[in-house]
């Protein structure tokens, strides 16, 4: 046991000493310092405080995917769906907020009922695409990837058509809210809302208790090992595939209505922000193991944020931070491989 | 809108879908032999990327075309390694090799970017050029579109009427079965899965060298494309000619969102551009409802001359994957 424990994390340090290797290649083969790169991701990430709570601030909504994402791969499900549950919560949150702006109720009822239809909005989304799947036979990677595409272009539609700025229609969404409409900031500049990375680190929490000491958590990990066994055993496999999809949709509904209330306060055409897509890399690092995908979220954060500043400074693409990730994510699924065909050999046969 | 105009709009789709047609062949031919390859969208960005790069420094766009091939083919060769020799989720490594390659193109192409470069001109074939309609439509194409339509029959015979073709296909049905009749499956795996990956990674270079020449960077407008290719794949039931229907259909409706822009004021340019992508979930839905286990009981239901007729509809329209798709294979 002690011997495999260290071979495992020999194995995942030769994981991370091989991403870095060949994202220092990448940087070399683009003439680019590499040295001078990594520093100006780390200064950018936590360089001074504003740069430390813009980490923060891009750690709720990948927190929050997260969590979701690890309750639909709990029930076996690739829900790459999430791009445009998190754009629909969004939308939910926009259009509630657009009809009760005006209304003279209580800011603070406003903004929670905003959230709440966002949830609603991100569920619903999810649950199509798990129709889909259950009642359609359409793959929940595809049916997703397609529901991805309406969610865009419905996004766009809207801040295009009925929801344009007076004027002419832009890019850069819609027309912001009122200040008294957006969820309360650490400071006045700052986008860091206490109160949603509460909600986000409530959201991990929660989703860990529910895998690891419920009940439900167990019969999804039923039916994510074997649906058809599970089906035997008496667990309603299709019921629980279209809860979790439903839980997922909650969660990233959550973060697209965090983007609105507190980052944006407006509804942009990508609000996504690719986080979705972050997200199931978080989880895959991390193991689908909710302890880990927390730490694992913060440093993702960090490495986007801190990326920003690339282009300015080096004159390069701030997609290396993706770059890095990725090779992470590849060595650490390749060498889980190595351990594994290496435990295999060692066993008799 | 006269004949002629229409002709070249014809024309052009035909153009526009050869890029697709080549990443449909190749992730036909990969999923044949079992293995799912999901790096499609990501694939196609750094082919493109790469290609445009190649011919650039080397003003060769046979060579730029290579690379693209040999970046598909390497990426392809990567996620064979993963899920055959090392047994990994065909889905998982596919995916963050979708994203990985995704930003290698956004950040290695950031020298590239914008500038002009060689682009492959139009190759007219000499006397059918001159018949009415089908000389402007399909002998007035770049050497690529050409290519694409041989592609498509070639793979069909390789498929349905050859010896190799049968054991591709025993390969991803049933691996068992093709073992024991002397096929090394992990070995032809290999070399379908590569392959693939090489034809679909021409779709990259067919993009920045021809149909939409150049690199752009994210504004490139070919993100999106690789998911609709491996939809495309579903769609076309794992049989090139299907494929190739389902390619024209989908450059036929970008087309026409083009076309119909100005007859739709109300409808802003960037809805009208992704309008094809939720189409696609439409017919995905058409060709898999009839493997859900509730449209066959709630057929059952049906008077007996329609419930034959929708069922027959329904078969028609269905497409199964190859059995063991996405498994890997031990011999035991």
């Amino acid at each position: 046991m002690a011997k495999t424990r260290s071979s495992n994390a020999l194995l995942q340090g030769a994981a991370i000493v091989l991403a870095v290797l060949l994202t220092t290649l990448v940087l070399l083969a683009a003439k680019a310092p590499p040295f001078a790169a990594y520093a100006n991701i780390v200064l950018g990430a936590v360089g001074s405080w504003d740069v430390a709570a813009n980490v923060l601030v891009s750690w709720v909504p990948l927190l929050l995917v997260t969590a979701g994402l690890l309750i639909t791969f709990t029930a076996g499900l690739w829900n790459i769906g999430i791009e445009g549950q998190i754009t629909l919560g969004a939308i939910f949150t926009t259009w509630m907020l657009r009809g009760l702006q005006a209304s003279g109720l209580d800011p603070s009822l406003i903004i929670s009922m905003s959230i709440l239809a966002g949830m609603a909005g991100g569920a619903l989304w999810a649950l199509l695409a798990g129709a889909l799947k259950t009642f359609g036979g359409v793959n929940e990677i595809f049916g997703g990837l397609g529901l991805n595409f309406v969610a865009s272009a419905l996004n766009l539609w809207l801040i295009f058509g009925p929801w344009k700025r007076p004027g002419v229609a832009s890019m850069s969404g819609t027309v912001p809210f009122a200040p008294s409409l957006w969820l309360p900031t650490l400071t006045e500049q700052s986008r860091l809302s206490p109160s949603a990375l509460v909600i986000a680190l409530l959201a991990i929490v929660l989703v860990y208790l529910l895998l690891k000491g419920t009940y439900f958590g167990l019969r999804l990990k039923a039916v994510g090992k074997n649906p058809n066994s599970a089906y035997l055993l008496g667990v309603p496999t299709w019921q629980h595939m279209m809860i979790s999809f439903a839980l997922c949709g909650i969660f990233a509904g959550l973060a697209g209505a965090v983007q609105v209330t507190s980052v944006y306060h407006r509804l942009i055409p990508s609000i996504s922000s690719g986080y979705g897509y972050l997200g199931l890399m978080v989880a895959m690092l991390a193991g689908f193991n909710a302890a880990v995908a927390a730490p694992v979220a913060l440093f993702f954060a960090a490495l986007n944020v801190g990326s920003i500043q690339l282009p300015i400074v080096l004159r390069q693409d701030s997609s290396l931070a993706g770059v890095l990730q990725g090779t992470l994510v590849l060595f650490v699924l390749l060498m889980q491989g190595v351990r594994e065909r290496l435990a295999g050999k060692g066993l008799p046969q | 809108m006269t004949l002629e105009i229409a002709l070249v709009g014809l024309a052009g789709v035909l153009t526009s879908a050869a890029p697709i047609l080549f990443g449909v062949i190749g992730e036909t031919i990969s999923e044949r032999a079992g293995v799912t390859n999901l790096s499609m969208n990501g694939k196609i960005l750094l082919c493109a990327m790469g290609g445009f790069a190649v011919a650039l420094a080397t003003r060769s766009i046979l060579l730029g075309f290579l690379a693209g091939a040999a970046i598909g083919g390497l990426v392809a060769l990567l996620l064979a390694f993963a899920s055959i020799t090392l047994r990994q989720s065909q889905v998982a490594v596919g995916f963050v090799l979708t994203l990985l390659c995704r930003d290698l193109s956004y950040f290695l192409g950031n020298p590239v970017m914008g500038t002009t470069g060689p682009s492959l001109s139009m190759l007219s074939i000499p006397f059918f050029q001159d018949i009415p309609v089908l000389g402007l439509l399909f002998f007035r194409q770049d050497v690529m579109t050409y290519l694409s339509f041989i592609l498509v029959a070639a793979a069909w015979v390789f498929i349905f009427r050859t010896r190799p073709g049968l054991m591709l296909r025993g390969i991803g049905e049933r691996p068992a079965a093709a073992y024991v009749r002397g096929a090394n499956v992990n070995r032809l795996r290999y070399l379908y899965t590569v392959a693939g990956g090489a034809i679909a990674g021409l779709a990259g270079p067919i993009y920045s060298l021809s149909v939409k020449a150049g690199w752009k960077g994210t504004i490139s407008g070919l993100d999106g494309i690789g998911w609709i290719v491996l939809a495309i794949t579903i769609f076309g039931g794992w049989n090139p000619f299907r494929a190739a229907f389902g390619a024209y259909l989908f450059s036929l409706l970008q087309w026409l969102g083009l076309v119909l822009q100005p007859a739709l004021p109300g409808v802003p340019s960037q809805v009208l551009q992704v309008a094809p992508f939720p189409l696609m979930i439409l017919t995905l839905l058409f060709v898999n409802i009839g493997n859900a286990e509730w449209v066959e009981r709630s057929l059952s239901r049906l008077p007996e001359p329609v419930r034959r007729r929708v069922a027959r509809a329904l078969r028609a329209l269905k497409a199964t994957p190859p059995a063991a798709l996405g498994t890997p294979f031990t011999k035991e």
